[in-house]
């Protein structure tokens, strides 16, 4: 919880982890390589005090993250979103079993989310149901970029991937995070291209869609499907940190997210530990929208704030909000529409 | 001995597909040393795990560009430090294709990529140029009937008309300045939607500019956001 002249906030972390990439865990180049570009975005876009050695970042405590979440960083509950990288980490980067260890110790504290990748079929989609009986996550955390053997990636289109997805439907585990990456089959496609959620979307009605970095580096993309499914949902993992460092560029992107998306369908995440929670919803809940550019995008109320940081989360997730904390819905979310006729392909 | 000069200006027609800003501008130009024709150019990019579609195309398109150069024999260009540099660099030395450099990984050539960031790149720069007609006292409802022999002379302008010739659109003074990516024309009704879109675009491409110098600059110094200094 967090409060701020007069205004109480309730905070659902949206995307965190707890990973190994210290050197023992490296399986190859890859890995060092991961965590070093993660590195530089989180030494790129975080405040100077909040920046810590190489070291501690490839390997943080679970200390670290309780004082950081929970103690300093005013979440109420935290969401993990495993992202596995086996080819790249010998134990894998942050595994649902890794996050099991926190959640068991702190259940109140935590939503634990799991994984599936489709490329490993039938024997996966059991795999898949065993976690979930394990474990009973209310999300799946998917990485479409990650490399497995000689494949570098796979669409939410592939045969496996649908059934994998009505298996979701089936259990119960209703939200989908998708987050893409550089690579995918076939290469010479753009790997970053969400229009595979969007064919999901239309075709599993029932469940919830989060693309993870509202669709970053193709903001247009995510907006364009937003528009138009229901139940497709953005979760500002990468964007947030925009607020510190070019405040007019988060200004445009928390407009264009309001106009396509609307104020109930964006969530706050830090994706700790490449940023911390405290000084991302210190400098959120203090942001305006710039006086100049307000004709344009409006402004931030107290309540906009309010569900970006947790009520919208909260409601995915079922998790009892406080009613002073709570919101009502005031109707502004923007209508579903059609495609535009806009048409970016030929 | 080869004019530096005409070495970097052939590598400012060199864009980044994703940004449509130059390799130069960008600064991932590390080096660049000609000996007796022969010319070595180094790239870097922001991360070590960048797009290797683009990164290919970065690196194809800096090789053919410095050999359209006059006294230009032999030319080696040099992705460093990216997960998929060996794959790269040898499948361009060799004049690989794509598929052929990332064999089985691959079913296509880039085309089809680069055409649709063109696209984006024009349309980002439509809605650039249609903001200062506006600003300059231009009035909404003009907008369906501006030609472009309308236009002013200015940068807006001809970057439009730049990328709007390379899409093979029509360039005749009477064509009209607001169309979709494929060259139709936008009816009056549906321009506030279409530069809508187009100004999503611009904000996408305008923030990935500038994570790209942010994280440049991290990964290699201050020098990162200059371009190539040696
Ligand atoms: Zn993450």
């Amino acid at each position: 919880m967090y409060e701020k002249d007069g205004e109480k906030y309730f905070i659902v972390d949206g995307h965190i982890h707890w990973w190994d990439a210290s050197p023992e865990n490296q399986k190859n180049k890859y890995g060092d390589g991961f965590i070093r570009c993660f590195y530089d975005y989180h030494k790129n876009l975080s405040p100077k005090e909040y920046v810590w050695p190489l070291e501690k970042y490839q390997k943080y405590s679970q200390e670290d993250l309780m004082h950081d979440l929970f103690e300093v960083g005013y979440v109420d509950v935290g969401i993990f979103q495993p992202t596995y990288l086996s080819d790249f980490y010998v134990e894998g980067f942050n595994t649902t079993e890794r996050d099991a260890v926190l959640k068991e110790k702190y259940p109140d504290k935590f939503m634990l989310n799991t994984s599936f990748d489709p490329r490993y079929e039938q024997q996966g989609l059991e795999e898949f149901e065993e976690k979930v009986r394990r474990w009973n996550p209310k999300g799946v955390k998917l990485y479409t970029a990650e490399w497995k053997g000689d494949s570098k990636g796979w669409k939410l289109t592939d045969e496996w991937a649908l059934k994998h997805l009505q298996k979701c439907l089936d259990l119960g585990v209703t939200n989908i995070h998708i987050h893409k990456g550089p690579t995918i089959w076939p290469l010479n496609k753009d790997a970053f291209d969400v229009s595979d959620v969007d064919d999901a979307a239309t075709t599993f009605t029932d469940l919830k869609f989060i693309v993870e970095h509202v669709g970053l580096p193709r903001l247009e993309d995510f907006c364009w499907i937003a528009v138009q499914e229901p139940n497709v949902f953005g979760g500002l993992a990468v964007a947030m940190p925009f607020i510190h460092t070019r405040p007019r560029y988060f200004a445009n992107l928390i407009g264009e997210l309001l106009y396509w998306a609307g104020e109930d369908r964006i969530l706050f995440s830090s994706d700790y530990a490449l940023w911390q929670p405290k000084w991302l919803v210190e400098m959120f809940v203090d942001f305006q929208i710039p006086e100049d550019m307000q004709s344009e995008l409006g402004e931030l109320t107290p309540n906009i704030k309010r569900k970006i940081l947790g009520v919208n989360a909260a409601r995915l997730y079922d998790i009892p909000i406080p009613e002073s904390m709570d919101v009502a819905d005031e109707g502004t979310t923007p209508e579903i529409t059609d495609k535009p006729p806009v048409p970016v392909g030929t | 001995m080869i004019e530096r000069a005409a070495l970097l200006a052939a590598l400012s027609k060199v864009r980044d597909p994703e940004l449509d800003e130059p390799l130069t501008d960008l600064g991932f130009v590390s080096a660049l040393v000609e000996d007796e024709g022969r010319v070595t150019a180094c790239l870097r990019l922001p991360t070590y795990f960048c797009a290797p579609n683009f990164a290919y195309l970065m690196v194809a398109d800096a090789k053919t560009a410095l050999l359209s150069i006059p006294g230009v024999t032999e030319v080696n260009v040099v992705l460093e430090d990216h997960f998929a540099s060996d794959e790269i660099n040898s499948g361009v030395g060799a004049n690989e294709t794509f598929r052929a450099t990332f064999e089985g990984l691959a079913n296509d050539e880039l085309g089809d990529l680069r055409a649709l960031f063109n696209r984006k790149a024009f349309l980002v720069r439509q809605e650039k140029l249609c903001r200062e007609v506006l600003e300059a006292g231009g009035h909404p409802e003009d907008l369906p009937s501006l030609r472009l022999a309308d236009l002013p002379s200015s940068r807006a302008a001809e970057r439009y008309l730049e990328r709007r010739a390379e899409l093979g659109l029509d360039m005749s003074p009477g064509a009209p300045v607001v169309v979709t990516a494929n060259g139709t024309r936008v009816a009056g009704t549906r321009i506030d939607e279409h530069l809508r879109f187009a100004r999503t675009i611009r904000i996408s491409v305008e923030g990935n500019a500038g994570l790209c110098r942010g994280l440049l600059a991290t990964r290699y110094g201050n020098s990162g956001s200059k371009g190539v200094t040696i």
